[in-house]
């Protein structure tokens, strides 16, 4: 709200609560302006017909014209409603089901509630104890409905308890109309019925008769919505081309008219009846046009008509395309592309964008002369301003003639809408937002090109890849929004997610692999390469003392570079992700790892252990990174992120990395071992089977004998599957790159290198082995219920070995239900997220630790049962108890 | 066939019947009325069976339910009877 509107309007004011009623008869026609009469819109002169739809009473939606209720122009005047005298009462399609509730549960004489005195006292005591909680007041009334309408039989003979008269079934025939017993209703019988219902009892049946009585719903009088709601346009060709709306109107008050006249003429009751069927039928199709059983009302060209409901409904309907989904102004989308070289706070924003994306500065002392050289650039020249704004709240467009003009006019309290520079903030966003951290607060650096650039760490939260996706960005306008942003939004505040409290922002793919090879044991690097490690990965430091010197020359080894971006009182323990899981950890013998996987960071220096997935993965549990923010803050977090990537970008430069297919190379040896242990297990499946053919097998215990087969010949080919794939890791070492990738974390794990390698293993579909297909095989070259490993999906092959057709095929259907699987989980999942959000969205959690409803109804008395924020926590729990202790034995030592 | 006691099973979690002084202090603790309160309906297995034990009605009391098996070890909640 600006100031102007606050001298108009007077202060903000809260709104307390909304009620919902029914607009009464009465009150219809207090709002109308005027009766509408004629059913046409303009003279042969084009001037709006007085009384008719669009009698100038009804609004402007000519410009330059004033409203001849309230005098305002076009733009300021919303429209005024008229009404209609309808001939006939007709009922109102929305209201149809509630109509029939209150009819069944209504004597038809005397109008009362169909329960006896004291059922009425019971349920009216039962109101008013309860009637705090909505869902409990719906319940006992759709009791009471129910009950009234003799669904649980408490009236003995269908009498009505008040006055004795018999009471006939009701049938609703939809949309609108009733039958009782083979009689049918008129909306005027069911209008005089309701007016003699008693206000105690219309409370009863879920109505509240200050604001809506149940004979509301049957129309006596039409509103006619404002002609701003219903616009006619004109055509280039001159012609008045009418609303959706307008027709409907026209067609209303067309038959109306001829139901007045019939009335007044004393036409037989055949053909009143039929007019007043036409008239509820086009009353019925003004406020929805989709009523089922209803033929929808049609254009003259066969196009469906518009009408009030469906203005509203559904993703092109006002809620959700106007309301819920607002186009916005100082907003970009663009392609990303990924820049390793900028900060995770920053993102890159084309200058082109910059240009046209601007945020309002209001000109001070101490900053009007940085304005004022902004506005002399212009619109067109970069760092530049769009807009000045006098604080009289004129605006004025900067160009290349009024530049010079309008910063010499600057002055202290002007606003210059000045062109987007470098360290603003911005909101960054990609769909499908389905997490806080789809949002987030980046800093401005205007770059060139045409794409939006963004560090690499920060692709998980958004899940974005550069395969084409797209992103939006967005210019918060007040310093109250920047400042919020930048306080709760930014990226560096969000490394932790609120999810499991572990990092969602780190390293991936080669960052993980390249600390590998930096930091193996041996590593070293000469002064040159080290100076360009260190400038590059921005480390203002003294020069360390070389860890060796060779013939005179000195060398660093990759730890000790590494260590430079840890601060100097770190210390912390963990085994690195390349641990092999010996049986017996040599770190608990107080002897090296013969692998380097532990890490022992000591003052800041990695002592021992190789940095890998463990210490900066995203996604993951990573110990140093983790540590980092949560012990040293957000700040810290994003340096170290900042400078790890861009070092390891260039000792990967140095270092170099490069995977190849004979990374799965296994010699003859290996490959015959692998060979014999497949057939091994093929071997051991038809003995099985022989022994279930003879009838020997012994069933597991609630299993069918076929069952029992089936799950041990699985178990058996897991087994020597998994047998094969370990000889094959046997002769894979960290030497090859692609063992490196997986052992990392980098990318690929070791199942999926042995699967190239040994064998791919059982094909399943929905967790059998395959047998669909054809007649009791999956294949037509298999014999009837072969069982046997290859008969069933059974992959011998490894990729490198290359498949025959059969395990082709197979290895297909397989494949196949995988993508089937992830298309269905993400329909599936989004649809529950969306059920979800909408469900939980108004709770909080207070200030005394509960979580309520936005109507103060507890949902849990202490957050997570456990009071705990996990983006605060250490691996979920408040305080991690096994580092203290480890740090308090530790310094025990020392002492 | 025995009737089973559930409020004895194991998968079922402890439910202690507030005093009415507790119920005022525990109001007071969360600045609550009993219509801020999750509901249990007082035909739920559960109430029936405690009704049944100490032969009382237990429409509008409030009961505290101790869950063991929480992800945070232990979860305390209340509900208020209805019927």
């Amino acid at each position: 709200m600006n100031e102007e509107d606050i001298v108009l309007f007077g202060p903000p004011k809260k709104i307390k609560e909304i009620r919902f009623a029914l607009l009464s008869p009465e009150e219809i026609r207090r709002m109308s302006v005027t009766t509408v009469v004629y059913a046409d819109t303009y003279d042969d002169e084009g001037y709006p017909i007085m009384g008719g739809l669009m009698d100038p009473k009804l609004g402007v939606i000519d410009p330059g014209l004033k409203c001849r209720t309230c005098g305002l122009k076009f733009g300021e005047c919303q429209g005024h409603f008229g009404n209609i005298e309808l001939s006939r009462p007709v009922i109102h399609v929305g209201y149809a089901k509630e109509v029939y509730d209150v009819l069944k549960a209504t004597c038809k004489d005397c109008s009362r509630l169909l329960l006896p005195e004291d059922r009425i006292f019971q349920y009216k005591e039962k109101l008013r104890e309860e009637g705090v909680r909505g869902s409990i007041r719906e319940n006992i009334i759709s009791d009471i409905l129910n009950e009234a309408a003799k669904k649980k039989g408490v009236l003995k003979d269908n009498k009505c308890p008040h006055c004795g008269s018999e009471q006939l079934k009701i049938k609703f025939e939809k949309p609108t109309s009733y039958k009782e017993g083979d009689k049918k209703l008129t909306a005027s019988d069911i209008r005089e019925r309701f007016e003699n219902i008693t206000d105690d009892d219309a409370y009863l049946v879920g109505w509240n008769p200050e604001t809506a009585r149940p004979e509301w719903c049957i129309l006596t009088v039409l509103p006619v919505a404002p002609v701003t709601v219903r616009p006619s346009i004109t055509l280039e060709s001159g012609i008045r081309s009418e609303d959706d709306l307008t027709h409907k109107l026209v067609d209303i008050i067309r038959i109306n008219q001829r139901l007045r006249e019939n009335l007044d003429a004393g036409a037989p009751q055949l053909i009143v009846e039929d007019l007043w069927e036409l008239l509820q039928y086009h009353v019925t199709t003004y406020f929805d046009n989709e009523v089922s059983g209803v033929p929808p009302a049609r254009h003259r060209s066969g196009r469906v008509l518009k009408t009030l409901t469906q203005r509203l409904k559904g993703k092109e309907g006002r809620f959700r395309n106007n309301l819920s989904g607002k186009r916005v102004d100082f907003s970009a989308r663009t392609v990303i592309s990924p820049d390793p070289n900028i900060s995770i706070n920053e993102v890159g924003v084309p200058e082109f964008v910059a240009m046209e994306l601007t945020l309002p500065e209001r000109a001070t002392i101490r900053n009007i002369e940085r304005l004022r050289s902004l506005v002399r650039k212009g619109a067109f020249t970069y760092p530049g301003a769009n807009y000045i704004i006098r604080p009289d709240g004129k605006r004025k467009r900067v160009t290349d003639i009024t530049s010079d003009i309008l910063a010499e006019e600057l002055e202290m309290g002007y606003v210059v809408e000045r062109h987007l520079q470098d360290g603003d903030i911005v909101l960054f966003n990609r769909q499908p937002s389905l997490h806080r951290l789809s949002i987030m607060a980046h800093e401005v650096r205007v770059m060139p090109y045409k794409t939006f650039r963004l560090n690499l760490c920060v692709c998980p939260p958004y899940n974005a890849d550069f395969d084409g996706d797209e992103m939006n960005l967005h210019v918060p306008q007040t310093e109250e929004s920047q400042a919020e942003a930048r306080i709760l939004m930014r990226v560096q505040e969000q490394i932790i997610s609120p999810r499991f409290g572990e990092p969602v922002i780190g390293g991936s793919q080669d960052y993980l692999s390249g600390a590998y090879l930096l930091t193996k044991k041996g590593r070293m690097f000469d002064k040159n390469q080290l100076a360009q490690m260190l400038y590059v990965s921005e480390i203002d430091c003294e020069t360390p003392e070389p860890a060796e010197i060779v013939d005179g020359v000195p060398y660093w080894t990759g730890k000790q570079i590494f260590s430079l971006l840890l601060p100097n009182d770190l210390n912390i323990e963990y085994k690195s992700k390349v641990c092999q899981k010996c049986d017996r950890c040599s770190i608990d013998d107080n002897k090296e790892c013969k692998f380097d996987a532990y890490v022992v960071i000591e003052n800041g220096v990695l002592k021992s252990g190789i940095i890998d997935g463990a210490t900066f993965k995203a996604r993951s549990t990573c110990k140093l990174l983790d540590k980092l923010v949560k012990d040293y803050g957000t700040d810290a977090g994003r340096k170290f992120l900042d400078s790890v990537t861009k070092l390891i970008l260039w000792s990967n430069c140095i270092i170099g990395f490069s995977t190849g297919i004979d990374d799965e190379d296994i010699p003859k040896e290996g490959l015959n071992l692998i060979e014999k242990v497949l057939k091994d297990g093929k071997d051991k499946v038809n003995k099985l089977i022989d022994l279930y053919r003879e009838g020997y097998l012994e069933p597991l215990p609630g299993r069918s004998v076929e069952e029992t087969l089936e799950s041990r010949i699985m178990q058996t080919l897991a087994e020597s599957r998994d047998k094969a794939g370990s000889i094959a890791e046997r002769y894979m070492g960290m030497d090859r790159e692609a063992v490196v990738m997986a052992r990392t974390g980098a990318k690929g794990n070791m199942l999926d290198l042995t699967q190239m390698s040994a064998s791919l293993g059982q094909m399943s579909v929905r967790g059998n082995r395959l047998h669909r297909g054809y007649f009791k095989r999956s294949l037509s070259s298999f014999g009837e219920d072969d069982v046997s490993a290859e008969a069933r999906g059974f992959v011998s092959s490894s990729y490198k070995k290359g498949l025959n057709p059969k395990e082709f095929f197979f290895h297909a259907m397989g494949g196949r239900e995988g993508l089937v699987d992830t298309a269905v989980r993400t329909a599936q999942s989004g649809y529950m997220q969306r059920r979800l959000m909408n469900a939980l969205q108004d709770m909080s959690v207070r200030y005394d630790g509960t979580v309520r409803t936005n109507d103060d109804i507890i949902v849990q008395f202490k957050y997570g049962e456990d009071g705990i924020d996990p983006a605060k926590s250490t691996y979920g729990k408040a305080v991690d108890i096994d580092w203290i202790i480890h740090k308090v034995l530790k310094s025990g030592k020392g002492a | 066939m025995s009737k089973i006691d559930i409020t004895k099973h194991e998968l079922v979690p402890q439910h202690i019947v507030l005093s009415p002084e507790e119920e005022i202090l525990f109001l007071e603790k969360y600045n609550i009325t009993r219509n801020n309160l999750p509901l249990i309906k007082s035909s739920d297995p559960i109430i029936k069976a405690i009704e049944e034990r100490d032969n009382i009605s237990l429409k509008g009391k409030i009961i505290k339910i101790i869950r063991y098996n929480s992800p945070a070890g232990e979860g305390v909640y209340y509900r208020y009877v209805i019927d």
